[in-house]
């Protein structure tokens, strides 16, 4: 057969993204030598004109639904949600990183690229419906992300990040793959769609042999995300990591994770919810009490959102241990409302940790309301959405969540999540208070006046996550639509 | 001549998967926990070839590819790393890297 055959027109519109993606990252490196470093901010309003390219290849994309290259891809509700989702992200992301890498003395477009790498690969996993295909792009994403994380070579703490990240997250990804292999052998394919009616089929593998390549994703998958018990390298990655590269971490690959988590498990090895749903229960109760009650302990702040990422993700599951498409539907909607509060909360922390990073413990944050009135109130906003107070889109990220856990008779998960929520508002309160009640710390003082792209790296997600908050039905009717996966 | 069953294939696969697994929870060495994790991807690789043979479809064996492609461009990244974490600290004991705690 011709390649002509294969590959045709809808095929690279529905991969759009993706390309745009990759392109401009090629593109960025190729500039390097020839743009004078010092002297522009070239390479990140080019990436930024990349990020709104690929916006609006998503939306080329969905306006063609359906799968590409013979059911390799497939361009739904889901895909396009969760591909806005990452490079929004992208986007809050560069724009921090102007200050930032002027401070560090670090401008260099390896760092523009290899982001750009790290969505296009996430865009891949949104859309990817093979087994194969979700495997490559999160490897695409990961090691992009393990150099960002050692982005700072003499940082010591920056390489610690970026080899415990490397360590882990390959650690995972081989589980993750032995899995893939074993539902390889037991059902001939890897098309999740495939998969799937083989396994409910006249001729399907044991349910033992399927549940244990279902373990060894879960493995794979729960270090992507964060989950516990496999929780152990968020904390130290995200406190070493440059602090941009920290938001993006928590929030892109693992909105991404959660995609192709939610994609395999209620599409493909639905079937087999029975067996895997208490597994997810435990694991979204640990991941819940160990994350807050380990941020209780915190003194510095990425640490402590380290740890409240690790209870966010917990949350995150107890919507996927609802196993319905009300579940995936609130898990959707939390990972957006999250992926916007915690990006912000990072750009705050980073503007105010200064040159090297000094600043970063509960302490720096002292009077930072009578110093900076404009970015303490943009971080108590984010701050408020954590604990999920109303008017915040944390709080309807919570509330379809437990209502979704409710419908599907998980009672006890959501009065112990309930409790967890009360536990967590502590640490965040504290912050709060740090900076509206105390005398002014030296980091507060020294703190440089907002530049505009800052502001509008926190402005941005604060009206995000007051319109999830006020009007959640634009994006939760989205979702409700795209949530009935394709199966 | 006698095959060799597939089962077998499937076991040592398994076994060099475990071994893997333990060489990166037990050993202390950067290099050698970075080689347990090679050492897992390519006793996946045998999974994928034992199951395309199976099976009779040469899907497996394309997998295979892109595993080591993959596996080529994490070494790649990882070494880089590695040698990162040695200039900084010169030691490439995995308990001495640990100066992040609270």
């Amino acid at each position: 057969m011709p390649v002509s055959s294969f590959i045709n027109t809808g095929d690279l519109v529905r991969f759009l993204p993706e390309i745009i993606l990759s392109v401009f990252g090629t593109l960025l490196m190729v500039l390097d030598p020839i743009v004078n470093r010092r002297s522009s901010s070239v390479f990140g309003n080019l990436t930024l004109v990349a990020l709104i390219a690929a916006l609006f290849g998503t939306a080329a994309a969905y306006s063609q639904p359906g799968t590409a290259f013979g059911g390799m891809l497939i361009v739904d509700g889901f895909a396009t949600f969760f591909r806005v989702l990452v490079i929004v992200v992208g986007i809050l992301t560069t724009l921090p990183s102007y200050g930032f890498l002027k401070r560090q003395d670090a401008e260099t477009s390896e760092y523009h690229a290899l982001l750009l790498y790290s969505i296009a690969g996430q865009c891949l996993m949104a859309s990817a419906n093979d087994l194969i295909m979700i495997f490559i792009g999160l490897e695409i994403s990961s090691i992009a992300s393990y150099v960002l994380a050692g982005y700072l070579r003499d940082d010591k703490r920056a390489n610690e990040a970026a080899l415990k990240y490397f360590l882990l997250g390959s650690f995972a990804t081989a589980f993750f793959l032995y899995g893939v292999a074993l539902i390889y052998g037991g059902t001939g394919t890897v098309n999740l769609s495939m998969v799937r009616s083989a396994i409910t089929g006249p001729n399907a593998p044991s349910p033992v042999f399927v549940g244990v390549a279902a373990a060894l994703m879960f493995v794979g998958l729960g270090f992507k995300v964060s989950a516990s018990p496999f929780q152990m390298w968020a904390p130290d990655v995200y406190q070493g990591a440059p602090t941009p590269v920290t938001a993006f971490l928590s929030a892109g690959p693992k909105a991404a994770a959660f995609a192709i988590f939610l994609r395999i498990f209620m599409t493909a090895l639905e079937p087999l919810g029975v067996g895997w749903q208490p597994l997810v229960w435990i694991s979204a109760l640990a991941s819940m009490t160990i994350g807050n009650f380990a941020a209780l302990l915190q003194s510095n702040v990425k640490r402590l959102l380290a740890y409240s990422s690790v209870a966010h993700a917990g949350y995150v599951l107890v919507a996927f241990t609802a196993r319905s498409d009300t579940g995936t539907a609130a898990a959707m909607f939390y990972l957006a409302a999250y992926a916007l509060m915690n990006i912000g909360a990072f750009a705050v922390v980073s503007h105010l940790s200064g040159k090297g990073e000094g600043y970063q413990s509960l302490d720096d944050f002292a009077g930072l309301g009578q110093k900076q009135p404009l970015t303490a109130a943009m971080l108590s906003i984010f701050l408020l959405s954590f604990i999920g107070v109303p008017l915040t889109g944390g709080f309807f990220g919570k509330f379809y969540i437990f209502k979704a856990a409710l419908e599907s008779h998980l009672v006890w998960l959501t009065v112990l999540g309930l409790l967890n929520s009360a536990v967590a508002a502590y640490y965040y309160l504290r912050i709060l208070v740090m900076m509206y009640m105390h005398e002014p710390s030296e980091a507060a003082s020294k703190a440089e006046p907002l530049s505009p792209s800052l502001s509008a790296a926190l402005i941005l997600p604060a009206i995000g996550t007051l319109v999830l908050g006020i009007f959640p039905g634009w994006v939760l009717n989205f979702a409700d639509k795209s949530a009935g996966l394709v199966k | 001549m006698s095959e060799v069953p597939i089962s077998w294939f499937l076991t040592l696969s398994a076994v060099l998967f475990a071994l893997g697994v333990a060489g990166f929870l037990f050993r202390r060495s950067i290099i050698t926990v970075f080689m347990s994790i090679e050492l897992m991807l390519n006793a996946v690789n045998l999974s994928f070839v034992t199951f395309s043979y199976q099976l009779k479809s040469v899907n497996g064996h394309l997998f295979t590819f892109f595993v080591m492609v993959v596996a080529a461009a994490e070494a790649a990244v990882g070494l880089a790393i590695i040698l990162t974490v040695f200039k900084n600290r010169s030691t490439l004991n995995i308990d001495d890297v640990d100066s992040m705690k609270n």
